[in-house]
């Protein structure tokens, strides 16, 4: 775009990825600037009169004093176009094959510039305008496959109103061949398959709705007792191993979206080879395509430059919303974000800021907050009615394990469902480790009618009678912790037992079991009544006198509790089979004491 | 004395293993530099704050005698270690200089210390089961090929016997060479240092294995350099050689009592209980160069070994590294003092790559679901055994009270094992098996009928007259 020549400034201080130039008078602040006889990508983070303090992206080893800047004139932009989807990019976009050809070895050397989109790339383009098409921006100018999706070509938000002047026939294009010329404010543009935005800035679109409708991840404890929407905002805290980056993987595996970015900050190196390996492999139900064809990968791992950090959620949330903005359903995982909170202080503590909690710069709320704003369900730009969606979902790693600690604290306000780990749960095995009387989702309330019409059942009156269950049989534990299980009443054992079989079968969900892995709503719901009827049909025996002993070594309770491996299409006809030889067992223990 | 080239003499001011100075052109950030005292010492620094106005400079080796008239040359590079075949067999300290008496290394090739990252998409999954022989790990905790695994431990546990054993017993299955060790030892007393090395030249292993050395009264700040160098030697013979290679480094709490220090030093914000807010990513610089990188024969497994102030699992050094290694083994007083050893607590313990490593065609189809069973019959067992401390065994439920039993049996027969003992994975699995079988079939919610029928004592024992 601009190849403006701008002046060059000196550098006069370099205190690891903090650098400071002088003699760069007219910089602006967020500006992309190259650092050194390397070129080293930096963005200028304060102004102070003709001096730039610049956060540099890549380790600043061998930098001197009395080298020089050179200024971009532009933001820290991401491209957006056909070819993102089955990409692994960087926290700056660049491309990681790429990066290890250039290279030419595994290790990561710095000073490497490479754009996130392939050029040489063909994408099939079927134009939708035609010449003389009043348009603007947001609308649809043609489409191109890509992976598993239809890939608009819109107006870029740039242009808000124009006139097509020329448009190229359907036909094979790279995306630096112009497909379409267009008349804007008396001046005629070239529009392409791609356009930069600037990352730290959301993408326009025309109104923000209130999500309503469940964003089915298959994971049970999720789905049922802490839903999130289309649309909507989660948090996933918890100490180290309590599952915050295999729930991740869950959902970004199973979750009904029609594209998924994952970010991967500051977390293993081997978290990421993992996703490399399994989802070429991993087929998405949906499209019946492999769910790489769907996702994007940042990965800017906890080894890499600290910087980078930073920028690589804003990178992956300008994805999100570059496919939301194509009435996609778009979900974005990002693991971890305390990780990229810290990249923020140890930023601010190194530009010598004033820190408020725990070393924090003041403004960390504000920054949390920008990232999970930018979640939502939106009417999207341009002239049709069509409606997009970003769900966030953000692992929190608070240190020590205690929520009661600043970056916690703060996204507890910005979220509508939090799912608290657990770590004595986790220690157990009991996962995923979400702990349900610690956790919350605002989103439950809305949802009554959307599994009545999508699964069948009323879910969430199962809902309700299985949480209260479980907050009976926690107190009752806090007796017997006490007083010991043996010095309970039968009829307060049962309720233990029967609060057991929701626990161990319901809501602890293996990641790695082929069946158990996923759960559709129907057999959450179908799954959940059938547990549920355990208690109902079992009291009369507490009454009848049949000893605690006797119901707890049943038989039907082994079905019952190996009941969620029966695969989906089974499921209907073992469940019934199960409730009618506890019937049978029931009357045959009653029978005997009677 | 003879010093050639350029030198400055512009030191302002020495504050612990700072040396700082006015302004000298043409100086880069995390140049190696040597500083030379007027009576004639000589100690290694780097850059750490490049100006126009002003330098920083952190000092290898204990700073005393270095004062504002000492002299500082600029060598034009970053701090880098000779690096070949030749370090086999030898001791280094921790600035990678030989302590054996032998002849310095005649260098293949000069190695930046930090290193660089591993490209994420050219590391090569690590998914095969390594054997230590301990019935606790390798059932449990299984160590897989390229896996970053610490110890936590406290003082006065048996981590050094238990980090010395599976340095004795590992094997890749099927695999005729034996692991090279990298081993490092940060601010250790010298007994310890005696154990590992008689240790090592019981088993033969010297030859094979390279050693840093930073002892209790050695400069605290070479501390800070004694991990990287050792990782430095470690990625070498791992990826240049093709040698699998197991890296222990202990103990990595002197380290972050190092940068700690250090940090200071150079009085910045500190984070929580004075570590430094980067300790998190410094850590990681360390630890996430384990590992296996795609094309590449060899392997770095790294078995780090810290102690927990106070035995304190939230303490930042034990926390930080649980956020960045793939699991880690926790050894447990309790279990200890009551005579368990090795003292591994596998509930707060874990693998995270274990899932990968094991089953059928690595180590046995059932492995996964034995360890599943263990670990929720075992909190069980802890459960209870935890009431009997209020109510006593008497107030147990019958299934409580077999728990109970079980925990014990567990902790006696599938824990605890000789030093000097190796078991199999097939033996594991089968003292588990045998422990496992006293629980009511009822109680198996984490194994499959069609294993039970298998692998359960029982079963096996029942098929077995049917067949004859
Ligand atoms: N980087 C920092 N800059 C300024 N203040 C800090 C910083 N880190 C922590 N503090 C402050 O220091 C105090 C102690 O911090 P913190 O609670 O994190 O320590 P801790 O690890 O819990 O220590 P302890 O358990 O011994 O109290 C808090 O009041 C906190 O606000
Ligand atoms: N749903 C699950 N099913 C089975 N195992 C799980 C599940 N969630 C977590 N785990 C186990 O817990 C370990 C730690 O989980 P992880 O997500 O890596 O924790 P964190 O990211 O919180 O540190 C995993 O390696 C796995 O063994
Ligand atoms: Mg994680
Ligand atoms: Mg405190």
């Amino acid at each position: 775009m601009s190849e403006l020549i701008y002046e060059k400034g000196v550098i006069v201080h370099i205190k690891g990825p903090v650098v400071e130039a002088d003699e760069m008078r007219g910089a602006r602040i967020r500006e992309v600037v190259y650092v050194g006889e390397e070129k080293l990508i930096g963005e200028i983070v304060r102004i102070k009169g003709d001096r730039a303090i610049i956060q540099v992206y890549e380790p600043t080893g061998g930098v001197k004093a009395g080298e020089y800047v050179e200024r971009t004139g532009e933001p820290l932009s991401a491209e957006l176009g056909p070819g993102l989807l089955g990409l692994v990019l960087d926290g700056l976009g660049r491309p990681l094959e790429v990066v290890a050809e250039k290279a030419g070895g595994p290790f990561i050397i710095r000073g490497i510039k490479v754009p996130t989109l392939p050029r040489d790339k063909r994408w099939h383009w079927s134009p939708t305008v035609r010449v003389g098409d009043g348009v603007i921006a947001g609308d649809v100018l043609g489409v191109v496959p890509e992976g598993s999706i239809t890939h608009k070509v819109m107006l870029p938000p740039k242009i808000e109103k124009a006139r097509v002047l020329e448009v190229q026939p359907e036909g094979d294009y790279t995306i630096e061949e112009p497909i379409a010329v267009v008349e804007h404010i008396g001046e005629k543009k070239e529009v392409k398959m791609y356009h930069k935005w600037p990352v730290r800035n959301p993408r326009p679109f025309r109104e923000k709705l209130a999500p309503v409708e469940l964003l089915v991840t298959g994971q049970r404890v999720i789905d049922t007792f802490f839903p999130i929407v289309k649309g909507g905002a989660s948090a996933v805290p918890g100490g180290f191993g309590t599952g915050k980056t295999v729930a991740l993987y869950q959902i970004s595996k199973w979750a009904d979206a029609d594209v998924v970015v994952y970010v991967g900050c500051g977390e293993r190196g081997n978290e990421i080879t993992y996703l490399l390996h399994t989802f070429p492999e991993l087929i998405d139900p949906k499209s019946g395509r492999p769910l790489l064809e769907r996702s994007i990968l940042i990965a800017n791992t906890s080894n890499m430059p600290v910087p980078a950090r930073e920028a690589s959620i804003f990178m992956g949330i300008t994805y999100a919303e570059y496919y939301r903005d194509m009435g996609l359903n778009v979900v974005l995982t990002a693991d971890s974000t305390s990780r990229w909170a810290e990249a923020l202080r140890e930023l601010s503590s190194r530009l010598e800021e004033i820190p408020s909690e725990r070393g924090y710069p003041a403004y960390l709320p504000d920054y949390i907050a920008s990232f999970y704003e930018r979640a939502g369900r939106v009417k999207v730009m341009g002239n049709r009615d069509e409606l997009g969606s970003v769900a966030v979902i953000g692992a929190v790693s608070p240190s020590g394990g205690d929520l009661n600690e600043p970056v916690t604290q703060h996204t507890m306000r910005f979220v509508g469902a939090f799912w608290a780990l657990d770590k004595e749960l986790a220690f157990k095995r009991h996962f995923p480790s979400i702990n349900w009387l610690r956790s919350f989702s605002k989103y439950a309330g809305g949802l009554k009618e959307w599994w009545i019409k999508n699964s069948g059942y009323d879910m969430m009156s199962y809902r309700d009678k299985a949480i209260a269950l479980l907050q009976r049989s926690s107190s009752l534990e806090e007796v017997a912790r006490v007083v010991g299980e043996a010095a309970l009443s039968d009829e307060n054992r049962l309720i233990l037992l029967s609060a057991e079989l929701i626990k161990e079968s319901f809501l602890v969900q293996n990641a790695y079991h082929d069946i158990d892995s996923y759960c559709s709503p129907e057999k959450q719901a179908l799954l959940l009544r059938t547990l549920l009827e355990f208690y109902d049909r079992a009291k009369p025996m507490i009454d009848a006198g049949v000893p605690m002993s006797e119901i707890s070594e049943m038989k039907s309770l082994g079905d019952l509790r190996r009941l969620k491996f029966v695969p989906e299409e089974k499921f209907k006809d073992t469940a019934k089979e199960v409730i009618s030889q506890l019937e049978t067992e029931i009357s045959s223990l009653i029978a005997k004491v009677g | 004395m003879s010093i050639y080239g350029l030198v400055y003499k512009d030191v302002d001011q020495v504050k612990g293993p700072l040396v700082i100075m006015r302004g000298v052109p043409g100086v880069a950030y995390e140049e190696a530099v040597r500083i030379y005292s007027e009576s004639g010492r000589e100690w290694f620094g780097r850059v750490l704050e490049a100006g126009r106005d002003k330098i920083v400079i952190q000092v290898l080796g204990d700073t005393e005698g270095l004062d504002s008239n000492a002299m500082v040359k600029f060598t034009g590079s970053t701090l880098k270690m000779p690096v070949s075949d030749e370090m086999l067999g030898r001791v280094f300290n921790g600035a990678g200089e030989p302590i054996d008496g032998g002849p310095r290394i005649r260098a293949d090739d000069y190695r930046d210390i930090n290193g660089a990252p591993i490209n994420p998409a050219k590391r090569d999954y690590p998914d095969e089961f390594i054997e230590t022989g301990l019935s606790s790990i390798d059932g449990m905790l299984s160590l897989i090929r390229g896996q970053k695994l610490p110890i936590f431990s406290e003082s006065g546990l048996p981590h050094n016997e238990v980090a010395a054993q599976i340095a004795r017993q590992v094997v890749v299955p099927g695999k005729a060479e034996r692991f090279s060790i990298v081993f490092a030892a940060i601010g250790l007393k010298y007994d310890d240092v005696l154990f590992f090395r008689r240790q090592f030249e019981e088993f033969g292993a010297l030859s094979r294995s390279v050693l840093f050395l930073n002892l209790a009264d050695d400069p605290v700040i070479e501390r800070i350099t004694t991990p990287r160098v050792a990782l430095t030697a470690a990625e070498y013979l791992a990826f240049d050689l093709g040698m699998d290679v197991l890296v222990i480094i202990t103990d990595m709490t002197n380290y972050c009592e190092a940068l700690r220090e250090l940090s200071s030093a150079r009085e910045e914000v500190p984070s929580r209980k004075g570590y430094p807010g980067y300790m998190y990513s410094d850590l990681a610089s360390i630890y996430e160069r384990a590992g296996r990188i795609i094309g590449r024969p060899g392997s770095i497994t790294f078995m780090p070994i810290l102690t927990m102030p106070g035995g304190d699992l939230t303490h930042p050094i034990p926390d930080l590294t649980g956020y960045i290694t793939e699991g880690q083994i926790f050894l447990d007083l309790d279990l200890y003092n009551r005579g368990i050893y090795p003292p591994i607590n596998v509930l707060p313990s874990l693998s995270r790559l274990m899932k990968d490593g094991i089953g059928q065609g690595k180590t046995r189809e059932d492995h996964k679901e034995v360890s599943d069973q263990l670990y929720a019959a075992y909190s069980q067992g802890t459960k209870a055994r935890e009431l009997v401390q209020i109510v006593g065994e008497a107030g147990l439920s019958p299934r409580e009270k077999l728990y109970l039993k079980f925990a014990r049996r567990f902790e006696n027969e599938f824990v605890a094992q000789g030093f000097r003992e190796r078991r199999s994975i097939e033996e594991t699995l089968d003292i588990a098996w045998n422990i496992l079988s006293i629980l009511p079939e009822s109680e198996f919610t984490r194994i499959s009928e069609k294993t039970l029928d298998k692998y359960h004592p029982k079963k096996r024992a029942e098929a077995k007259i049917k067949g004859e």
